[in-house]
């Protein structure tokens, strides 16, 4: 288990976290390739289905970045998607999967720098945690 | 849709910036080997007029029906693909844009092969949401060519003389009795060096005779209802309400000092705020010798975490009207971090200086103790406790927001931040928009600002606004939500999550969504109940089928 590589998928709204990875970008700051970012206007945009989809689909663990609290583009989005976050945690306890995998994080789009560490918070979070049981291709 | 998918990847160098990491002739072979992909090709810079010129090539050569493009950011860079689809004759909503540059060639430099596998699984995901992609229309709406300005400080003021000046009709409305804002109550305005009540009675009279601004003072906003170019807006004035039309609105309702109850025995005789010099100096009623000024009162705290920008200009433009008046003044500006931005404000910061205004930093665990006539502060380069003499304490307060910012968000449905300001769209790529199209922002309202900086907001915002105004009709990109009515159960989810209460039950006792108001967050698509909310910008298939490519098939 000592090379595991987790595969992690974020939904990134266009207004902040997306654009906080495009500045982690041009800053050049290094962080693991584990994550595959999955552009929303907004983190109210995801649903509890995709969050959902995206660990049956085979990602160890998913990971919603909205704007900072109070600075929502759209207002409330990101409080939307922080207790859809919720909702699938206590799912996840109550089937016995790791709460852990799924994560709600909020950042600035100046923040290029808590994007990369947040990537690297979640990788080394899930290698710890290990290999999604519902990973089938990979397990 | 029954025609078969052809898509077109096109995979960019970007001079080195993608190719010093990543293999693109390894990309590209993969990409063609995905489903419904009928070409991909590699361009040493897809966003060069050789690289426009290949997508609109190969759409025609290869009769392709859906574009993805692997390169930098789609912040940037989208428009401009999404026009070279439209002049290829394909809608523009038939593109997907991937960024391999920021989001994979500049974060992992170091780690070439997970680049690169990386790389393949992001135009993978792409490819599988480029397959459920449909196009988007345009629709156009009427714009009423008139515009509502919200306060009549210098930002407002200006603003609304701007749009006139252009020849278009404005509201004024101002909830004190006298227009002019916080200008009223100051004395001199730096590096100018004019007295405030000159420049805003010269604005006032202008706007007071000029047939284009109808004005009101004692207004209250009230209802806003609509969208771009059509808003309907109720105010109260005294006991009359109005209502009217207009295209767009401008927000300057400006700040105000804040009242340090509590801070530094502020008492308002002896240790008083600012603006409340400036009336003493308008009245040239100070007999102080010994003055001491504290910088950051009542900012850059927990509470209020923001420094206020201006205060500090502030400070050093009194500090050297106060040696005008009272030549042997002894004055000391007690202070965190000056800022005093720009040649000219630098240079007045020298000019006291030599006029012999002492300035002594403070750290915010050694903050200033006012004590009867004395001030006690920690001399940094002394080491020790020093007692200075002080027949008058001015604290420089940051301006904060009105109390009434946090009503009128909610009427405009725009943000504000913590501190209560209003939220622009983008600090930088759109600072006077706002996210509501046809809502613009100016002046204190939005974050302090020097009257000059004020001044250009409110030209910015006004010619911001004229764009709209300009037009007969708008034209909007339907990236909306809509409602398929015969799946609604009318449970009112959809019009309880909106945050621009857009939603409403129909005639049919169903739930529908105005597309011109609509913004397009997603939010209502997402809690729908019902899943009777399509999207076609960001569907649910969509995000399903990148989700389903998130690992190789």
């Amino acid at each position: 288990m000592d090379n595991f590589e987790p595969l992690i998928a974020v939904f990134s709204c266009h207004y902040c976290s997306y654009a906080a990875a495009d500045l982690a970008g041009s800053s050049r700051i290094q962080y693991p390739p584990n994550i595959r970012i999955i552009k929303v206007p907004c983190t109210g945009r995801v649903s509890v289905n995709h969050i959902l989809m995206a660990l049956e689909d085979g990602s160890d663990g998913v990971y919603v970045a909205g704007c900072l609290k109070g600075t929502c583009h759209f207002i409330r989005g990101n409080y939307k998607a922080e207790k859809r976050v919720q909702y699938v945690k206590d799912l996840l306890s109550e089937i016995n999967i790791e709460p852990e995998r799924v994560q709600m994080y909020f950042m600035s789009a100046a923040e290029g720098t808590k994007f990369a560490n947040v990537a690297l918070e979640m990788t080394e979070a899930i290698k710890k945690i290990g290999h999604s049981p519902l990973n089938k291709s990979r397990s | 849709m029954n025609t078969e998918l052809r898509i077109g990847v096109f995979i960019c160098h970007c001079g080195i910036n993608i190719a010093g990491v990543l293999d693109i002739k390894g990309l590209c072979e993969y990409a063609k080997a995905l489903p419904n992909v009928v070409t991909a090709q590699a361009n040493l810079f897809t966003c060069a007029e050789t690289g426009t010129s290949a997508i609109k090539k190969a759409v025609k050569d290869n009769n392709l029906n859906r574009v993805v493009v692997a390169a930098c950011t789609p912040r940037t860079h989208e428009p401009l693909f999404r026009a070279s689809c439209k002049e290829a004759g394909i809608n523009p909503f038939l593109f997907e844009m991937v960024n391999i540059r920021e989001h994979c060639s500049w974060v992992h430099r170091h780690n070439k092969d997970a680049a690169q596998a990386k790389a393949g699984d992001l135009i993978r995901m792409a490819v599988a949401k480029a397959a459920f992609l449909e196009p988007i229309e345009t629709f156009k709406s009427k714009v009423e060519p008139l515009t509502l300005v919200i306060g009549s400080g210098i930002a407002g003021m200006t603003s609304a003389l701007a749009l006139a000046d252009q020849g278009f009709e404005v509201i004024l409305i101002e909830k004190e009795e006298n227009m002019g804002g916080l200008l009223r109550h100051l004395h001199k305005i730096a590096p100018a060096n004019v007295a405030a009540s000159e420049l805003i009675e010269e604005k006032i009279a202008a706007i007071k005779k000029n047939k284009r601004i109808k004005y009101f003072t004692s207004a209250i906003l009230e209802e806003v209802t609509g969208y771009v170019g059509n808003f309907s807006v109720r105010f109260s004035c005294g006991n009359d309400s109005y209502t009217c039309k207009v295209g767009v609105i401008i927000v300057a309702t400006g700040g105000i000092p804040l009242r340090p109850e509590g801070l530094f025995n502020y008492d308002g005789k002896n240790v008083i705020t600012q603006s409340e010099l400036e009336i003493k100096l308008k009245k040239r009623d100070i007999e102080a010798k010994s003055i001491v000024m504290i910088q950051c009162a009542g900012a850059r705290i927990p509470e209020r975490n923001y420094c206020s920008r201006i205060c500090c200009m502030v400070a050093i433009k009194n500090c050297l009207y106060l040696k005008d008046i009272i030549k042997d003044a002894k004055i000391f500006v007690l202070f965190r971090d000056i800022q005093a931005y720009g040649v000219e404000n630098e240079a007045l910061l020298l000019k006291a200086r030599e006029a012999g205004v002492r300035f002594i930093r403070y750290r915010p665990d050694t903050p200033p103790v006012v004590e009867n006539c004395k001030v006690k502060i920690y001399h940094p380069a002394m080491g020790k406790e020093i007692f200075l003499p002080a027949d008058l304490v001015v604290l420089s307060t940051p301006i904060v927001a009105h109390d009434d910012a946090e009503s009128i968000s909610r009427i405009l449905k725009v943000p504000i931040n913590g501190n209560k300001f209003f939220l622009e769209a983008h600090a930088k790529l759109s600072p006077l928009d706002f996210a509501f199209n046809g809502i613009y922002l100016c002046g204190n309202a939005r974050y302090p600002a020097t009257v000059r900086e004020a001044t250009c907001q409110a030209l910015g915002a006004a010619s911001r606004a004229c764009i709209t105004l300009s037009h007969d009709t708008i034209e909007r990109v339907g990236t909306v939500a809509s409602v398929q009515e015969e799946l609604c159960s009318t449970c009112f989810t959809c019009i309880k999550v909106c945050p621009y209460n857009v939603p409403y039950i129909n005639e049919r006792g169903r739930a529908e969504i105005e597309p011109m108001q609509c913004q397009g967050c997603g939010i209502c698509v997402a809690e729908c109940p019902a899943e009777a909310i399509e999207f076609k910008y960001i569907s649910d298939k969509q995000i399903m089928a990148a989700c389903e490519a998130l690992l190789a098939s």
